[in-house]
């Protein structure tokens, strides 16, 4: 249909194939990773974010709320002070340690990206899993009931994200949770066709074949054999989608959607904040731009890795 | 009456836009109790079609199935699906070609086996297990136990056959289907492999459908022998006659220059010149015609009828090869039998 949609048809296609099985596929695809110069460039980038977001009340050197250097501040010449010891990034415009805020924003970003994508996981996989145990169990009112679910799951996918994302803001109001929400929803349809499409990719393999030809029910085929052999896109597409997620909330929350407040900084909010300097204080916009790039590009990296070095189409 | 009687199978594949493929074109042949029938021919002539439409296992759009197939009496083809599926695994069972891929990755091969002893024994927990164990142990898998707890990628390919073998057998069914289980394994191991089969469908007096390329299989195994080409069986016959004269002249290139009974575990079937591509339909004479060094102008003059002999002998074509002939061709064509240190200077030099 689309090109978004191909990618998640290709991706659920990829562990059913015959010449690598299950466990000795995702070795050998492991030992590619560690090879692949990208892919540890992402999971370091990764491992240093989630330490940081985890460690960040201990690592920021202020207090990312306290106005300490306000007085330093001369709006009529745009006079921020920039970097400089003791605020390695310099103070942002209300005179705050950008670096502590940096810092701590890490934190709404892992979590906005966490619990988005969870959201997203766990209702796509039920939507998806249903639709794809039902195709495999019912034969033509499971098909039925496949298809209906399919199209609208269709119809979700190909609306943009951000729009549906800032659609289900306007409806819950804002806050952190809304963000969340609406972030994972967004999500959903993409789970939901990349597990149906993996499930129905393993129906074609030669393990159901031999459960079938010994007998074994439909619904234990589809329940013990195929669910858990349709897993590992999914969470090729769960590493992926954490990049978007964080995007996706940062985007939200630069609108003004989402629940960031003085001492709980976000980089969307911090980037929404520095507009007003753009001019004079350009710097107070990329470092938050940068956090968001960055981190979005380890995930995505090591995704795309993972995508890379399970699709022997994409292998060198 | 025999276990299975196959009559004028016919599997059709019809894809929207495309034309009709008739992969089985008219099977006929008869399994009785106990005895090993081979069904050999050239890759793509529907052996494997042939297996799972008797198992039920294609498909069911797209695809036709027409004729009948008799197991005990009951028509498998027009069974309801839930007795079909009661039947499989416990009255006739299949091993595939290849172990690992048709073992579940992500399970424990001991839940795989015990699957099946729940399903059709009503066995579980700790009887199940133990006879999960005696299965392995019986299909000669060392340490039982702790394979049970294994994965498939753990074992070697002969242990994943043979646990296979373990799960087709737990629960004694009397037909087997075997397609092709050597061919995706070591030549050392493939010679074991066939011996267990051997032992127990003899132990079991289960009767065996071994779908093959091997000669040797052939040559060691079968009883009775079906040659099939292009969806239909061109000649059938028992081992010995069939080996000793073989008629159709297809067959006669296939078994031709290695005209032994005790031919190497391995040889492959001798390819014949030309190409399946080369053939013409059933309706329009014989399909093997363009390919066939023994044709005439009869042969294209409509289906050839099947040709029953007083030896049991039966073979589809209008201008047998005789006796005489047979000699020649394989006289000609005899080889000298490639040796154990010829086969691993090959393998060497492929790696
Ligand atoms: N699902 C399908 N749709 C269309 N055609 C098919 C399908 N399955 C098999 N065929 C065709 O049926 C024919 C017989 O296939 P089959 O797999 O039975 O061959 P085979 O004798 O088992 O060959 P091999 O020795 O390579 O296993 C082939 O020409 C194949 O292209
Ligand atoms: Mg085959």
């Amino acid at each position: 249909m689309s090109a978004k949609t191909d990618r998640i048809d290709r991706l659920a296609e990829l562990t059913a194939r015959k010449d690598e099985g299950g466990h000795g596929l995702w070795y050998e695809a492991f030992r590619r990773l560690r090879r692949n110069p990208l892919a540890m460039t992402g999971a370091v980038i990764i491992l240093l974010f989630v330490l940081i977001a985890i460690l960040a009340p201990w690592l920021a050197p202020h207090d990312p709320a306290a106005q300490t250097w306000l007085g330093e501040i001369r709006g009529a010449e745009g006079f921020i002070p920039g970097p400089r010891s003791g605020n390695w990034l310099g103070v942002d415009g209300l005179g705050r340690d950008e670096l502590s805020r940096l810092i701590i924003g890490s934190r709404q970003s892992l979590l906005v990206g966490v619990v988005a994508t969870l959201l997203g996981f766990t209702a796509g996989a039920i939507l998806g899993g249903l639709s794809g145990a039902f195709l495999g169990m019912f034969g033509k009112a499971g098909r039925w009931v496949d298809s209906i679910l399919m199209r609208f799951n269709d119809m979700a996918l190909a609306v943009p994200s951000l729009l549906l994302a800032i659609s289900v803001a306007t409806i819950l109001g804002q806050g952190l949770v809304t963000v969340m929400i609406a972030v994972g929803v967004t999500q959903i349809p993409v789970f939901a066709r990349l597990l149906r499409g993996s499930m129905l990719a393993q129906s074609h393999s030669d393990y159901v074949l031999a459960s079938t030809a010994l007998g074994v029910r439909k619904r234990r085929i589809v329940l013990n054999h195929i669910l858990p052999n349709s897993m590992s896109p999914v969470l090729v597409q769960a590493t992926l989608s954490l990049a978007t997620a964080i995007i996706e909330a940062a985007g939200l929350s630069f609108l003004g959607l989402g629940g960031a407040n003085a001492a709980n900084p976000e980089w969307g909010v911090m980037l929404a904040d520095s507009q007003q300097y753009l001019a004079t204080n350009l710097r107070l916009a990329v470092y938050p731009a940068v956090a968001i790039i960055i981190t979005a590009l380890g995930f995505t990296l090591l995704g795309e890795a993972m995508r890379e070095a399970l699709d022997p189409k994409l292998r060198k | 009456m025999a276990l299975l009687e196959v009559e004028d199978l016919a599997v059709t594949f019809q894809r929207k836009g495309t034309a009709p493929v008739h992969a089985v074109d008219g099977v006929s042949f008869t399994v009785a109790e106990g005895q090993v029938v081979g069904l050999v021919g050239e890759s793509g002539c529907g052996k494997s079609v042939t297996s799972l439409a008797l198992m039920g296992l294609l498909a069911k759009r797209g695809v036709k199935v027409g004729g009948k197939a008799l197991f005990d009496g009951n028509d498998l083809l027009t069974m309801p699906g839930s007795t079909l599926r009661d039947m499989r695994g416990s009255e006739m069972a299949m091993i595939f070609q290849d172990p690992l891929s048709s073992l579940n990755p992500v399970i424990p091969i001991g839940l795989q086996v015990t699957e099946v002893l729940k399903r059709h024994r009503g066995m579980k927990g700790e009887p199940a297990e133990k006879e999960a164990a005696d299965l392995l142990d019986r299909v000669g898998i060392p340490d039982p136990r702790r394979r049970l707890k294994e994965y498939p990628h753990q074992l070697s390919g002969g242990m994943r056959q043979r646990a296979l073998i373990a799960m087709a057998v737990a629960c004694r069914p009397r037909l087997l289907i075997a397609d092709e289980p050597t061919t995706a394994l070591d030549v050392t191991i493939q010679a074991q492999i066939l011996e267990l089969l051997k032992e127990l469908v003899a132990q079991q007096g289960t009767a065996l459908i071994m779908i093959t390329h091997d000669l040797g299989v052939v040559a060691g195994l079968c009883d009775e022998i079906n040659v099939m080409y292009a969806g239909r069986v061109v000649e059938g016959a028992a081992r010995r006659p069939l080996f000793a004269s073989p008629t159709h002249p297809y067959s006669v290139g296939l078994l031709g220059s290695i005209p032994r009974l005790d031919a190497p575990r391995g040889e492959k079937l001798k390819p014949i010149p030309g190409s399946v591509r080369d053939n013409i339909a059933w309706a329009d004479g014989c399909a093997f015609a363009p390919r066939c060094a023994h044709r005439t102008d009869e042969c294209l003059d409509g289906p050839p009828a099947l040709v029953q002999t007083y030896t049991g002998h039966a073979y589809r074509c209008v201008n047998p090869v005789t006796g005489d002939e047979v000699e020649a061709v394989t006289a000609a064509a005899t080889l000298p039998a490639p040796s154990i240190v010829d086969a691993t200077t090959d393998s060497d030099g492929e790696a």
